[in-house]
Order: C-alpha cells, then structure tokens, then sequence
C-alpha cells in the first residue's frame, strides 16, 4: 500500500502542494434485520476509496475516488491541488496547522469475537428468538431486530512523514416493539432507540445486550402505554436513564464544544456554539456534579481509536471540571489558532470527506450515588428513559427531547407510567440544575451523529451514568 | 460517468449469475463537487467520485443484497456470489412479491452538462461574488454550493432496464453578523440556472433586518410561513406519514383517515418524480416508473406512496418510489409539490394584527408520528408582524405543533412557489400563513 501513498503525496508535492495527505480505506460492513418474525434483509457491503487532502496556495482542496489505480491516484492528487488553489481566490489567512506531526504507528480494536466469522444463521437466531419473545404480546403489531457490524481498514499518510494503519471493529443492535390500539401508537426499544447501541468490540457485544431476555419485557412496556397517563405539564425533578443522559451530553456539550464551529465553519448547516472563546475557564457550564471528558483511549467506545484522521494520537481530554468549562475538542488547524496542539479528534466519516473536528467518547463522569438511592432520595419527580426525541437551537442553547417511557416519582418509590413524556430547556441553566450524578456508568454508542456539507455520519460514544435536575419543564406536547 | 452501455455490460453477467431464481443489479454513481464557505471565505472543497453496485439476489422468496464500489470483474462476480449466499441463509418471507415485471418508463429530462462540467474555478468565482456582496455589508457570508452530476441503473432478471443520468445544482448561504442572519437557497438541474447574486440580497435583507432583535412570550401566534419553513413541515410529513409502510403499520397520521379532510380544502399535496419543474428522475431503485401519486386533493387525505413489497401487501401496483433494497423504511416521496394559491407572498401578513413572519425552521424533529407533532426553532429571519405590515425582528421561538391542526387554520397560500432541496430530491411549496402556530419556548439566539 505505501507504493500507492507515496505516489498520491509524490503527485499532490509535485503539483504545488506544500501539504498533503492519504487516507486509502477499506469498508466491510453487515446489516441484518428481522421483522415481525421474518428476515427483513441481509445486506453485505464493502467499500474502498482513497481521499486526498492538500494545501496549496495556503488553502485546502480535496478530491476523493472509489479507483484505487495509479492514473486514478495522480488525476486525484493533481485535482486535489487545483481544488485547493481555487479555494486560495477567497482565502485571506493561510493555513496553519501548527507542529509537525510524525506518527508512525497502527492500532486496531480489541476484539474477543469477530463479528464477521460469526455464521449469519447464530445472528438470524438470536433476533428471531428476541422477535418471538415481543410477539408473544397480542398488542405488538411491529417487531423489529436488527445486528450490525463493519471492519474499517484505514492508511493514513503524511507528507509530513506520518504512516499510520489501523483495523476499527464496530458491532450494536438492539430491537424495537411497536404497540398499536384504536387510539394510539407506542414504541418501545432496548437497550436503545433507533437501533443504535453500538461499540468498537466483536460480537460478545451483541451476545451481552441479551436481547431475546428483553424482548417479553418490552413488548409488555409498549403495550402499557397505550394506556398509561400522559406526562403532565408541570415544573418537576427529572430523572434521566443513562441512554437520555448519553443524548443529552451529545447535543448540549459535544457539539458545542467543536472548535471548528466555535470559529463558524458550520454556522450554514448545524450552527454555531454559546461556548465562545472567552468562555473557557471562565464559565459555569453546569454544577459541581458535572465532569465531562473527552477520551478516545477508553476501550469500547464508538469515539475509541489510536490515532484521528489527521496521525494526532488518541487523548484524554477535560472538558468540563466540577461544572467549569475548561477545553474544546479540536483539529491541528483550529487547534493552531489557540495556539496549541491538537487534542486529537479529526475524523472523517469514510475515504471520500474530509476529517472533520468529531465527538470522540464525550463522558459524563459517574458520581457516587446509587441509582436506587437517588429515587429512594426523591420525594415527587418523573424519571425518564430511553430517547424518542430531540431537538436544540443553532447554538445548542435551547432543547427540547422527548423519551419513549417514564414513571413517576412519589415518595422515593417508582410509580405509575408515563407516556408521550417531553422536557425542554436550556443547556447551562440545565446541568447547572444538576444535583445528583449515580455511581453506575455505562457507554452507550451513536452511530448517526451528522455534521458538515456534505453531510457526514460520525460514529461517537457517551459514557453516562443516571442523573437527577431540579425544576425542570416536563410536558410540553400533549 | 457510466453510460446505459457501460451499465448494461456490468449488470448481464450479473442478472445471469446461477444460483439465484431472479437477480437485480442497481448501479448508482456519483460525480459530485462542494465548495464550502465560512466567515466569507472558502474553508473547504471538495471533490467526490464514487460508483456503487449493489445485487438483490432472490431465491424462493428469500433475499439477499450484497453491495460494492469495486467495479473489477473479480469484485462483481464475488459481490454477486456474496447476495445469492445471504439468500440461501435466510427464513422464507412469503411477503416478498419478488422483482418488479418491466414497464415503459418515458425519458426524463434531469440532466445538464454544464453542471457536470462545472469546474472549481466557476464554483469559487460564484462564492466569490456572494462574499464579496456580504463585505459590502459587514455580514459574514457562510453556506455551499454544490455540483453534482448522477447515473441511476437499474436492471433486473425480469427485463427491467432502466438507465438514467441526473445532474443537481446548489447553493445556500447564511448571511450573519452578532446580531442577525438570513438564509436563502436555490436548486436546478443546471448551475446556468444559480442565481447565487439573488440568494445573497435575499439573505442579506433578512440579515440587516434582523439586527436588534427581541424576545416574544410563548403562546400561540397567526404566522405567515416562507416556502423553506413549509418546505421543511412537508418533508417531515413524507417521512413519518406519506409513505405505504407507515400506513400500514399504524404509525401514519393518516391512519384510518384516508378519504376524509385532514387540511384546509385549500391545500393539495401531491408527489411527482416526473415533473421537470422539479430535480426530476424517471424511475426507482426498483425501476419501477414514477407515478404522480396525489397524496392530498383539496384537503382530503386521498393516498401514500407504495414500492413493490408495500404494493402487493394492499393489492396494489407500485407508484415507483422504493429505496434501495434492503429498506426496512418502506417507500418515500421525495419530489413533493404543494399547490399554489392566490396571494402574492408580500401580502400574505397583510390580515394579521399581531403575528409571526418565519423565513425557516432549524432543527426539527417528530416528537408523535401519529399525530404529525413535531418540534424546532425558528432561524435565519424571524419577525413580527404588527398591523399587517412586517416589523421587528424577534429572538428565535421554539414551536411544538401537530402540524396538520395548524394546516386546518390555513389563512392564505402565496401564489409563488419555491423549489427546495430535501430527502432525496427537492419539494415545490408556497408560502402559507395560519391562523395559529404554537410556539412553546423562547432562543437565546
């Protein structure tokens, strides 16, 4: 494969770029869904490209071909430099990409149980045993299960002297039961919603979700709330499952805390960010209770890797310190215009984009109290789980989300469920409300984080654990 | 770009692979080319080309689908013995119709060679002119421009031949500085077509009349909708309601309410791939030909979009709209068009003593399928409108609506419609106001 790199950076010099780089992947990639007891589809995948980014005429340009052939690889290189030169007609601060980087290095996930040596019958088997489980309840009209994996070979190359390969291991899944009356519609999923617990680990990450054991017990949950209470409209305590914390950590501090869309490079598509730059060790992002991280070493975390797109090693990173806003994740160039180093956290969703500053595992960290002591700590509250919902404004200040399911809280004691259950409100103000975070901690994986133009799908992870807010507007659709 | 002979010379060793009772060869590729702006100058460009094969094998009525972008003979031939595998390996579905039969499919006109041909050099000339009109206005010019030229191939063992190339133009921009913004976008099948100069003023006014914006209270407002904020509800009804497979299993808002009055009598909704007026193409990822399928006429809910699976579960034909194989979301319209009214779009806020102007939503998402409740902001150009006449600048809101309640109270639809871009294809709406929209919270932007 160096033969091929060397020949994209040789091209790309010879062009007139004083930068470039090759990323050369390969993608295998399975899917296999069940419904309502039948296979819904088995598709098998495999994708291979390369991209190559360059500056030239200090600007960016970046072309990118699925022909992995050596004219292919020179008109690219050469397109690439001429892409960047036209960017360089509106350009008026050169590129910056601060210290050299000169990785050299591979990484690939650990993995008890490839996924992919895993007999396609064994998967059929577990999601037709989890389907016959939600079926099992008179009042589900749709089951659905569904497993996923991909392998994702990637060679990063530098003109700067970086040679990195690394193997990525992703496998999730989950199942969905759809519950349907004269009236109403209820969905429940586990362990999460759309499909999308997933993680960087082999296939004893699906085993360990042991889906046909929830299957009965979720199916039973959406048909109770075909006639469960609707979530009131009132100012109450929340209680949010770790799935809900995940999602609530990713749109209200992940991608806030992109650099890139601090400095307005996303201010068309997605926004831009409340947490400018004279924020930054200055501003009270939530309560003591809350610790956020950025760590791309922990193991099993769809953020989890060796080194980004860019050959900047994995890192840990704080980001939020007992409710102190105190970093940004960031890219060599946005990194630069700080007047620091990359923490690591370019990613590109596939040979044919350019990296992006990305989520890596943006962590809640655990707090010290059990889950079951918070409730037994709760006099009158709603506890709410799993997404069903969300939105938040172009600066991630304002949010809305809504949950599949909810209970309500009395006197210490889970109680009656809720559906239809919404909460609303704004993003410091929120986690400044934050009184409790349970020692309980658990990773969950979003593999539909989307970002840029053209658009991009980013694989990210949470570690979260439950938590508790105060005063919190709860039921806004009814 | 793989022309019908190129694709006819991959798919036949395909289609005639042994093993499989019918076999379908999709071909989709793609040369595609954006330029991205921030803070008035150029930050990314990039330039893509990718050519995908995927393979339905079907054995019995089982199915399966293996897919590659290595187009090599070795490939192929593995790509196809890989579906026929998953084939083998899987339950019976007795739902499965098997392959769509041919059907004449007339040429669509989607494509222009200007837009394939469009070179970075023209694309930085356009975001050139468009920053520059933005520093003459102390505005940050922010957004892309997009080229893109397509080919769709669709062949299967049944007979059903279907090439066709596409071509797509794009810009969008936001205009901003710390105290307003404006968006606008334009779309064609030809980039000759891009009034990019048009789409900076039209942003630019909504940016410079932005500044000093203020906060309204909640509540419930009459509000005059621009043609991207409708745009944006009607493309998040095709996705939870339009479409066969919702109906059917329940989720659809138009559960048990097909035949009857939904909307305002004023509003027709229907979808065609076909309409040239539109980012037109021919057939689906199944080949089958786009049919104009009226979804709404005159308010009454009349019908949803099917492919092939959904078609035979109600006895019906394919309206051409399946997504590529394996899609357990069930068919989409994606050319979605909304009738016109009477009123020019100036005069649209003229009943309204107290109300809302919205250039667009941010962010919207379904918070009950069922009952077509979904939630977003307001970005990019919200104003008050005070004795018909629009004024101040407001902080963005943020609505929760059941979108089809709010369609009940229709006031006016302008007489001028806009295409936009969505989900696979553009839609073809005009501005509308409502009686009432429910916003339910308050942006600090």
């Amino acid at each position: 494969m160096k033969d091929l790199t060397d020949r994209a950076l040789d091209a790309a010099t010879a062009a007139g770029a004083r930068y470039a780089d090759v990323r050369l992947e390969r993608l295998e990639r399975q899917v296999i869904v069940v419904k309502n007891g039948r296979s819904d589809g088995i598709s098998e995948g495999e994708e291979v490209g390369f991209g190559v980014r360059v500056i030239a005429d200090g600007a960016w340009g970046f072309a990118a071909s699925s022909r992995v052939e050596p004219g292919e690889i020179d008109r690219v290189a050469r397109l690439a430099v001429r892409v960047a030169r036209a960017s360089a007609s509106t350009w008026r601060r050169p590129v910056d990409l601060g210290e050299r980087i000169t990785s050299i290095g591979a990484y690939a996930t650990p993995v008890r149980q490839d996924p992919f040596a895993v007999s396609i019958d064994d998967k059929l088997a577990v999601l037709l045993a989890a389907d016959a489980e939600m079926r099992s309840e008179p009042e589900i009209a749709v089951s659905e299960g569904s497993f996923e994996c991909q392998r994702l070979h990637k060679i990063l190359a530098t003109t700067e002297g970086s040679w990195i390969h690394q193997t990525l291991v992703e496998t999730g899944g989950g199942i969905e039961a759809l519950a349907v009356d004269a009236d109403d519609a209820q969905r429940r999923s586990f362990p999460n919603s759309f499909g999308r617990h997933h993680a960087t680990a082999g296939y004893e990450h699906f085993l360990a979700m042991d889906l046909p054991g929830n299957g009965r017990r979720i199916a039973a949950q959406a048909a109770q709330l075909l006639t469960a209470k609707p979530c009131p409209t009132e100012v109450t305590t929340l209680v949010l499952d770790p799935s809900q914390i995940a999602l609530q950590v990713h749109e209200s501090c992940g991608h806030p805390i992109e650099l890139d869309r601090v400095f307005g490079e996303e201010a068309s598509y997605a926004g831009t960010s409340f947490l400018t730059l004279d924020k930054r060790g200055a501003f009270r992002y939530g309560s003591e209770h809350v610790t956020i991280v950025a760590d791309a070493t922990i193991l099993g975390g769809m953020g989890t890797f060796g080194f980004d797109d860019e050959g900047v090693a994995a890192q840990r990173t704080t980001i939020v310190e007992h409710g102190l806003f105190r970093n940004y994740l960031s890219s060599r160039e946005t990194a630069a215009r700080l007047g620091e180093p990359s923490n690591g956290t370019m990613r590109a969703d596939g040979w044919s984009r350019i990296p992006l500053v990305r989520m890596t595992n943006v962590n809640l960290e655990p707090g010290d109290v059990s889950f079951d002591d918070l409730i037994a700590d709760t006099d009158r509250g709603i506890y709410a789980q799993t997404n069903k919902s969300w939105s938040i404004d172009d600066r991630r200040l304002n949010f809305q989300f809504g949950t599949e399911i909810g209970w309500e809280i009395r006197n210490g004691k889970l109680g009656g469920m809720l559906k239809n259950l919404t909460y609303t409100g704004s993003t410091p103000r929120f986690w400044g409300s934050c009184d409790a975070v349970c020692r309980e901690w658990s990773m969950w994986g979003t593999p539909n984080c989307g970002k840029g133009q053209p658009s991009q799908t980013a694989h990210v992870g949470h570690g979260a654990s439950a938590g508790r807010f105060r005063e919190v507007q709860v039921g806004v659709a009814r | 770009m793989i022309d019908a002979e190129h694709f006819r010379r991959l798919a036949e060793p395909l289609l005639a692979s042994p093993g499989a009772d019918e076999t379908e060869v999709v071909l989709i590729g793609t040369d595609s080319s954006l330029t991205r702006f921030a803070n008035s100058a150029i930050h990314q460009n990039v330039v893509e080309r990718n050519a995908e094969v995927r393979v339905r094998a079907v054995v019995g009525t089982r199915v399966g689908v293996a897919t590659t972008n290595d187009l090599s003979e070795r490939s192929l031939e593995r790509v196809a013995r890989r579906a026929i595998q998953s084939a083998y390996r899987q339950p019976d579905n007795p739902g499965f119709p098997g392959l769509p039969e041919p059907s004449f499919a007339a040429q669509v006109d989607g494509f222009r060679a200007d837009t394939a041909e469009c070179t970075p050099e023209r694309r930085a000339e356009m975001v050139r002119v468009l920053c520059n009109l933005a520093r003459e206005k102390t505005l940050m010019a922010s957004g892309a421009l997009t080229t893109e030229s397509a080919v769709l191939g669709v062949a299967n063992s049944r007979g059903v031949f279907a090439h066709q190339p596409t071509s797509r133009a794009n810009i969008l921009t936001v205009m901003m500085d710390d105290e307003g913004s404006g968006y606008a976008e334009r779309s064609d099948r030809s980039i000759d077509a891009i009034d990019a100069e048009g789409a900076a003023r039209e942003a630019i006014g909504n940016a410079e009349r932005g500044r000093g914006a203020i906060s309204l209270e909640p509540g419930n407002y009459p509000v005059v909708l621009g043609e991207y904020a409708v745009a944006e509800l009607l493309t998040y009804l095709a996705y939870i309601g339009f479409g066969a497979l919702a109906y059917q299993e329940g989720t659809s808002f138009l559960r048990g309410k097909l035949g009857t009055p939904i909307v305002d009598e004023r509003i027709s909704i229907w979808d065609d791939g076909r309409d040239e007026r539109g980012l037109p193409t021919g057939f689906d990822f199944e080949g089958v030909p786009k049919q104009r399928v009226d979804l709404v006429v005159q308010g009454v809910a009349i019908g949803v979009v099917y492919d092939s699976a959904t078609a035979a579960r109600d006895g019906r034909a394919s309206t051409g709209h399946a997504l590529p194989a394996p899609n357990p979301s069930g068919p989409l319209p994606t050319h979605l068009q909304m009738g016109a009214g009477e009123t020019p779009k100036a005069e649209l806020g003229r009943d309204i003593q107290r109300g809302l102007w919205i250039s667009r939503f941010h962010y919207v998402n379904v918070v009950k399928s069922e009952s077509a409740v979904l939630t977003g902001l307001t970005r990019d150009g919200t104003f008050l409108i005070e004795n018909g006449e629009i004024g101040r600048p407001v902080k963005n809101l943020r609505f929760t609506q059941a979108v089809l309640d709010a369609w009940v109270g229709l006031g006016a639809l302008g007489s001028e419609r806009a295409l936009v871009e969505s989900w696979g294809g553009a839609v073809l709406v005009p501005a509308m106001r409502l009686e009432a929209f429910s916003f339910t919270g308050v942006s600090e932007t």
